[in-house]
């Protein structure tokens, strides 16, 4: 069988003072995924090494890693793309690390009760009255915002979060638009304090390499910007309007 | 026992070929406002009168100028480049004819209103000089 150098960032909490390169030369075939390879690792080689996983199908957003100093998930990521020279794993960048390659996305989980991560119906419908309908063009304002599977490749690809852990970011800031931008929902008032906040979409400077990484296609970059023309508008509106802007 | 390590951010600027490349983007500015600043010198140099005003002209002639300006020059199309790039990412969804404009589409708009944009100064200045 043959085999590939991995290297894995280590860092038990109890021993280590920091982190440390543990090498492998870990044997795999073709369909392999890194998700499978650190498997494999702590099957046969280091029972000790810690990381999440779930899903294996890039859908519960789990195994997000730095492979090779980029945002990757472990399981949509392939060992056979970085032979024969191998690779190195190590956790999401900009986090805590908490131990190997587990970080601590406790930040993140509290970003995310704050946008209101649900929809606030503009107007109550009782059962009788039937579903809320939307036209395509409707549904096509918030849909891929909602592709989200909170996996945080984009926290680790924004350097303006790893210099500042106030920003809102790229992930809390497009599930927060998802919603804005539903024809349904009617919190937007309450949402744009956020927006509009010091650590709100102005704490963005379009890098854009959260787009880059995003494994879903959300495009976190494109729901920010659009939040700094929509916080303008609520700027200025709001003179002209006084209870804000609607959309 | 918990005990989390926050590694430090230094340098974080060239960890990533992405990042080298947005730092250059934003740096570019500077040549931007380099070239205001030559601009407006003559300006300063016009309300000087004449002869002020030509000595300015001789001095853009002289080589160091012109090495100068020939690093503006490519400052500012790699500024030019790079923000049409990001563009389509700093705007409100677009549609036409019932479909979404896609990015490649607003990157290459823009760039070709940006080259027009030049082509139209410079044949101006081709038509105004003396």
């Amino acid at each position: 069988m043959k085999t590939i150098p991995i290297e894995v960032l280590r860092y038990r909490p109890e021993q280590d003072g920091e982190p440390w390169w543990q090498r492998f030369e870990l044997p795999y075939t073709d369909d392999m995924s890194v998700l499978q390879g650190l498997l494999a690792i702590k099957d046969d080689f280091d029972g000790s090494l810690s990381f999440r996983w779930s899903c294996r199908m890039a859908i519960c957003g789990s195994c997000g890693v730095m492979i090779d100093g980029k945002p990757r998930l472990g399981c949509k990521t392939f060992l056979r793309d970085y032979a024969p020279g191998g690779l190195r794993v190590e956790p999401l960048a900009h986090f805590p690390i908490e131990r190997d390659l587990v970080v601590d996305i406790g930040d993140f989980i509290g970003k995310l009760q704050r946008i209101l991560p649900y929809i606030v119906p503009k107007e109550p419908r009782t059962l009788e009255q039937g579903e809320y309908l939307q036209t395509p063009r409707e549904l096509e304002f918030f849909e891929q915002y909602s592709s989200c599977i909170n996996c945080l490749l984009c926290y680790s690809a924004c350097p303006q979060y790893g210099l500042n852990d106030k920003f809102v970011g790229p992930a809390a800031l497009s599930l927060l638009h998802r919603y804005n931008a539903d024809s349904r929902d009617g919190a937007r008032q309450e949402r744009m304090q956020l927006v509009n906040a010091k650590e709100g979409v102005w704490t963005c400077t379009a890098v854009g390499y959260c787009s880059e990484v995003c494994p879903k296609g959300v495009d976190p970059a494109n729901a920010v910007n659009q939040n700094k023309v929509a916080s303008a508008k609520d700027y200025f509106l709001r003179f002209v309007a006084p209870k804000g802007a609607d959309r | 026992m918990r005990k989390p390590f926050v590694r430090p951010m230094t340098g974080w600027w060239r960890r990533d070929p992405y990042f080298v490349r947005y730092m250059w983007r934003e740096a570019t500015a500077l040549a931007v406002a380099a070239y205001a600043v030559v601009l407006m010198v003559g300006v300063w140099r016009l309300a000087q009168g004449q002869a002020a005003f030509d000595g300015w002209l001789q001095a853009l002639r002289s080589w160091p100028s012109i090495v100068l300006h020939l690093v503006l020059l490519a400052a500012m199309v790699l500024h030019a480049v790079s923000w049409f790039e990001i563009m389509p990412k700093t705007m409100p969804m677009l549609f036409l004819g019932g479909e979404r404009v896609a990015a490649a589409t607003i990157t290459r708009a823009g760039l070709a209103a940006a080259a027009a944009a030049a082509l139209a100064l410079l044949a101006v200045a081709w038509m105004l000089r003396p």
